[in-house]
């Protein structure tokens, strides 16, 4: 038996989260170094897993590990990654060390305070942050659908004692209103995704009953599952699969967030630190496109074809929506946030696009969203903590007092609205490009968000960055050793992939054609009529030839 | 000389023919965890005649503890001996059947009334009364509620340690139920668990007259179901000529063989065997509490000290469900395209009624009332699967069910204000903020009826859905698991009123147990956690012990 890599990465920060929250109330240094650690070796073991995956090999998953569980009810521990899979742990063990680094003196105790044998925040804190990587990695791991589900749900108590818990001390009306509204948004936070989770179960348990009654034994296997539909052995019924499909969906779609299910991000986001905002857009989020990707489309083939032209309207809306509304924000946080909203839109556009260039565009999508948001959302948590402040009004000047903040910010907001030459522009193309190959007025429309994209994030630069220097603004120190050693690799890294990002292309392109393969979508065709007649008339018109493959 | 020799022949004979009566042949040792609880029974009994006031309560409370465990390990040994599987047998003459489904279910009440009796004997929740510490139980049972001797035995520092005895003779019964081979034997034990609990919902310390009239009505309804049992017993004697399982279960497959000259105008009258099956599982449904006759639980349950609310709740249920599952699959399974359908609908309203009135309720004993009922329905459907995989998910749910009620009741005896425990549902608002770690363990055992993953509550009815979907069901699984998710939306709603909402300035507070309630909840959540998280050999358990002996 080889070693049990998948389950390593997870166990890690598992364990890192109990070795943190165990040390003792004056330990509080020592539970950061612990928690930072672990967390690095979770990156060093992901990195292990990137190196053994071998891009195209043959099969779905790689790496695989598959455990006796609960024989009587089908559910098996089964693990294996895909290229997706690994992308998105890479990027998770990526993210955490500069999240906890970031997060440094987030919950260091106030001065009147002393913490005892029961309250102890620094360790909860960084331990509930382990807790929750090591959830996350699970789920991208898992290819049973109930062990899936069990971490999908799981993690939420984690998340919603870092919401409640632990605020910036920024809030506009002092500390006590603050503590209200963080609670208020830890509720809603875990009451949409519990009914999301509810609702995901009862469709898990129906899929059960389904390959129960088709195939003898009742599975939640991922690969058995789709391997009988390919063979003809498990035929689901239109009306079962939509159902079933539903049931998934709306789950994913509560924690992706898809407009309208988007409601509790901007509250949980704005009113939770910086890190842990960063925590739930770049790293949890994700776990809900990537299902999508991976339980979605592969288990429901027919059933997501069905219910595409509606998700990607919903999935528009979202993109229009989400730019629309961050332009008209006050608070930095929340602008950031309704910005997430429009970017998970483009990511659900690219999966039901069903094209290889939209899945690919929406892996790396994925990816570089959750660098760009971090780099931006972790700068912003700094500029916060200087002034106290998440209104866009109380800032003005900064670039004179902090030049490399400022730039920092710049290079993240740039970033945020796909700048060529930095990592998102490549996603976001690519998304765009495989939509309007299949949809082009969808595609059309979506462009406009770029549009929006660059007013939202241009104008809140000026407001904040530049104009004449606010007095409350002009003893501002400029970024810190460590707040720059979690910046910097971040923006490298922005640079790099936007520059090359061949390596992670390899890595996904054939995942997602595995997954094309599933639902059995082809790219269409190049469709180009040269019409000879009329001499004036330009090659290269595209028609809506299209139109016929999508209605099938 | 020869008048002599015919005198001593006569003599002879007549000293034979007594001689060649079979003595009743009892097998005790496979009795013996029975036996072991109803002599504990009886020695306590001696003990409250002649050991003085102050030593009563810890002989009481060692010799429960030692005679309900003693009684454990002979059902162990019993299983291990094979009596569960290959020699499983109908013993004392055909009364009581030793097979696994009996085994099973015995070691499950065994266990449940271990872990109540921890709960029986707390006596640090309530106030000391004058110096001397009292528990849930009234101090003296006889007196008038409010009368001058009340007031007296009060001051005197009385306590009921009579519950120990009273309990013991309710688990003897309860063990004999599930293993009843004749419907004699199962009346008989029914009245001897059902006599105790109504004495014991009689003796709350607090709010007597509540108590009192929770008692009296159980009583009364009880009275009613056991004469409903009683008479289908008799018509189906009629019927069959026999009152043996075996013998019934011949005579519905074959028809009468024998016609027994006294019985010649009602043996195999199908009329008799529809009406006497039908009061026969009235009788049981009774003590299920299933739907139509549950009308007695929520007033039962939240009137009785809860001690005993948990006990009836969990161990009744385990108790009336075996009885009923061996009624049904050895008796009646030729009646069973008669018997179906209509279970069918008990079950299905039985779900229904209880998750929908649940949601209403705002006491916290008649919430979790109803959520038996509720649950009640859910194992129906396991029972009406008619199959090896029917038996031992009930089973499986049984002894998870269980569990987790105690440990709920358990957990509500400790909220508590000025006027005892605190159960009306606005005073546990906030109870997350204040006691976070009495609110996190009540939140589990919410989350095991709501029937969430990684609990015993998942398991349980995942078994019972899939064996119920399995023999062809599958409208009553939808409606189960429609109702299951109403269910978890009041579920849910107390745990969000838990630890969302601002606790109130006058709420109650949590009091400190003493180790005993704390080892019954925490017994309740490792019961509850070990058989979510890897319930494969419990299942494998309950799977091996799924036949029953005929």
């Amino acid at each position: 038996m080889s070693f049990p890599l998948l389950t390593a990465t997870a166990v890690v920060p598992a364990v890192g989260a109990v070795a943190t929250a165990a040390l003792p109330a004056a330990k509080r240094t020592a539970a950061k170094w612990v928690a930072l650690s672990f967390s690095l070796a979770t990156f060093v073991l992901a990195l292990v897993i990137a190196i053994r995956f071998t891009p195209g090999a043959k099969g779905p998953f790689q790496l695989t590990e598959s455990h006796a569980w609960i024989a009587d009810f089908g559910v098996r521990y089964e693990l294996g990654v895909d290229g997706i899979a690994v992308a998105l742990i890479a990027l998770t063990a990526l993210l955490i060390p500069f999240v906890i680094l970031a997060g440094w003196h987030d919950a260091d105790p106030l001065e009147e305070t002393r913490p005892n044998r029961r309250w102890r925040p620094t360790q909860g804190f960084f331990a509930l942050i382990l807790a929750v990587e090591a959830m996350v990695v699970i789920s991208f791991e898992a290819t049973d659908v109930f062990l899936f589900y069990l971490f999908f749900e799981a993690m939420l108590i984690p998340m919603y004692f870092l919401i409640g818990g632990f605020g910036d001390g920024a809030g506009e009306h002092g500390e006590e209103q603050a503590a209200t509204q963080r609670s208020y948004a830890a509720v809603k936070f875990l009451l949409y995704n519990l009914a999301g989770g509810l609702i995901m179960l009862a469709a898990v348990i129906g899929l059960y009953a389904a390959t129960a009654d088709q195939l003898g034994a009742g599975t939640f296997s991922l690969p058995q599952i789709v391997e009988a539909r390919a063979a003809g052995h498990l035929h689901l019924g239109a009306g079962t699969e939509r159902l079933l499909f539903l049931g998934f969906f709306f789950a994913f779609a509560v924690k992706a967030p898809l407009w309208p299910l988007h409601t509790w991000l901007p509250n949980a986001m704005g009113e939770s630190t910086s890190p842990v905002a960063v925590l739930i857009t770049a790293v949890v989020d994700k776990v809900g496109t990537f299902a999508m990707l991976r339980f979605c489309i592969q288990l429901f083939p027919e059933a997501s074809k069905w219910a595409t032209p509606v998700i990607l309207i919903l999935a528009l809306i979202s993109v229009l929506y989400g730019a629309l509304l961050a332009v008209g924000q006050r608070d930095i946080k929340r602008l950031i946030a309704y910005a997430s909203i429009s970017h998970f839109g483009f990511i659900i556009l690219g999966i039901f696009a069903m094209t290889s260039q939209g899945q690919g565009g929406a892996t790396l999508y994925m990816v570089n969203h959750g660098i760009s948001t971090a780099a931006l959302m972790l700068v912003a948590g700094f500029l916060i903590s200087r002034r106290g402040s998440r209104l866009i009004a109380d800032y003005g000047g900064v670039q004179k007092v902090a030049p490399v903040l400022a730039g920092t910010f710049l290079i993240g907001g740039l970033a945020t609205l796909s700048l060529p030459g930095l990592a998102p522009f490549v996603s976001e193309f690519l998304v765009l490009v495989g939509t309007f190959s299949r949809y082009p007025v969808i595609g059309i429309i979506a462009s406009a968000a770029i549009v929006l994209a660059a007013l939202y994030v241009l104008v809140l630069y000026q407001r904040t960055m530049t104009g004449p220097v606010k007095a409350e603004v002009r003893k501002m120190p400029d970024l810190r050793v460590r707040e720059l050693v979690v910046v910097a690799p971040l923006i490298a890294l922005l640079l790099f992939l936007g520059v090359y990002p061949k390596p992670l292309t390899d890595l996904v392109n054939p995942a997602v054609e595995h997954t094309l393969s599933v639902v059995d979508k082809q790219d269409p065709k190049p469709d180009v009529h040269v019409d000879a007649t009329t001499g004036g008339s330009r090659p290269g018109h595209a028609t809506h030839g299209d139109d016929a493959e999508a209605a099938k | 000389m020869s008048s002599v020799a015919t005198v001593h022949s006569l003599w002879m004979t007549a000293a034979d023919a007594p001689g060649r009566i079979p003595g009743p042949h009892i097998e005790y040792a496979q009795l013996s965890p029975t036996l072991i609880v109803l002599g504990a029974a009886v020695l306590g009994i001696l003990v409250e005649a002649f050991l003085p006031r102050r030593s009563r309560y810890h002989t009481q409370l060692l010799l429960s503890v030692v005679a309900l465990a003693a009684a454990f390990a002979a059902v162990i040994g019993l299983a291990a001996g094979g009596f569960g599987t290959s020699k499983a047998h109908v013993a004392a003459m055909g009364a009581i059947a030793v097979d696994g489904p009996a085994l099973f279910l015995q070691g499950t009440i065994l266990l449940v009334s271990l872990v109540a009796v921890f709960t029986f004997a707390e006596r640090r929740l309530d106030p000391a009364s004058h110096g001397k510490r009292v528990d849930s139980f009234a101090a003296q049972a006889a007196a008038v509620p409010g009368g001058k001797a009340e007031q007296e035995a009060v001051k005197a520092g009385f306590t009921t340690t009579e519950v120990f005895p009273i309990v013991l003779f309710a688990v003897g019964g309860m063990l004999v139920f599930p293993a009843a081979n004749d419907l004699l034997t199962l009346f008989i034990a029914l009245e001897v668990f059902s006599l105790p609990l109504y004495i014991l919902c009689t003796l709350a310390r607090r709010q007597r007259l509540l108590s009192q009239e929770a008692a009296l009505k159980y009583f009364l309804l009880g009275a009613f179901s056991s004469a409903f049992l009683l008479f289908g017993i008799a018509l189906l004697y009629g019927y069959a000529g026999t009152v043996t399982y075996a013998g019934i279960a011949e005579v519905v497959a074959d028809g009468a063989k024998q016609i027994d000259p006294a019985l010649a105008g009602t043996m195999g009258n199908d009329a008799l065997l529809l009406i006497g099956a039908a009061l026969v599982l009235m009788g049981l449904l009774f003590k299920v509490g299933a739907v139509p006759f549950h009308m007695w639980t929520p007033d039962v349950y939240q009137g009785a000290p809860t001690p005993v609310t948990g006990f009836m709740a969990a161990a009744t249920k385990v108790a009336a469900f075996g009885a009923l599952l061996r009624l049904l699959y050895v008796v009646l399974p030729g009646l069973r395209w008669d018997w179906r359908p209509v279970m069918w609908g008990v079950a299905i309203i039985t779900m229904l009624a209880g998750a929908i009135v649940a949601i209403t309720q705002t006491d916290i004993k008649r919430l979790l009332a109803y959520s038996s009922i509720a649950h009640a329905g859910f194992i129906l459907a396991g029972v009406l699967a008619t199959s090896e995989d029917g038996i031992s998910s009930v089973l499986f749910y049984l002894a998870a069910y269980s569990f987790v009620t105690l440990g709920a009741f358990a957990v509500v005896t400790l909220v508590r204000d000025a006027g005892g425990e605190a159960t009306h549902l606005s005073k546990w608002a906030g109870l997350g903020r204040r006691s976070p770690l009495v609110a996190a363990v009540f939140a589990v055992f919410l989350l095991a009826f709501a029937g969430i993953p990684l609990t015993s509550g998942f398991a349980g009815k995942f078994a019972v859905f899939k064996a119920a979907a399995q023999s062809g069901a599958g409208w009553l699984v939808v409606i189960g698991v429609l109702s299951s998710a109403i269910a978890a939306f009041f579920y849910i709603r107390v745990i969000v009123l838990m630890f969302f909402s601002e606790p109130k300035a006058d709420g109650p507070t949590v009091a400190v147990p003493s180790p005993l309630t704390t080892t019954a909840i925490a017994i309740g959540v490792a019961v509850t956690v070990v058989l979510g998280v890897a319930p494969q050999y419990f299942l494998d358990l309950a799977g091996q012990a799924s036949v029953f002996v005929r």
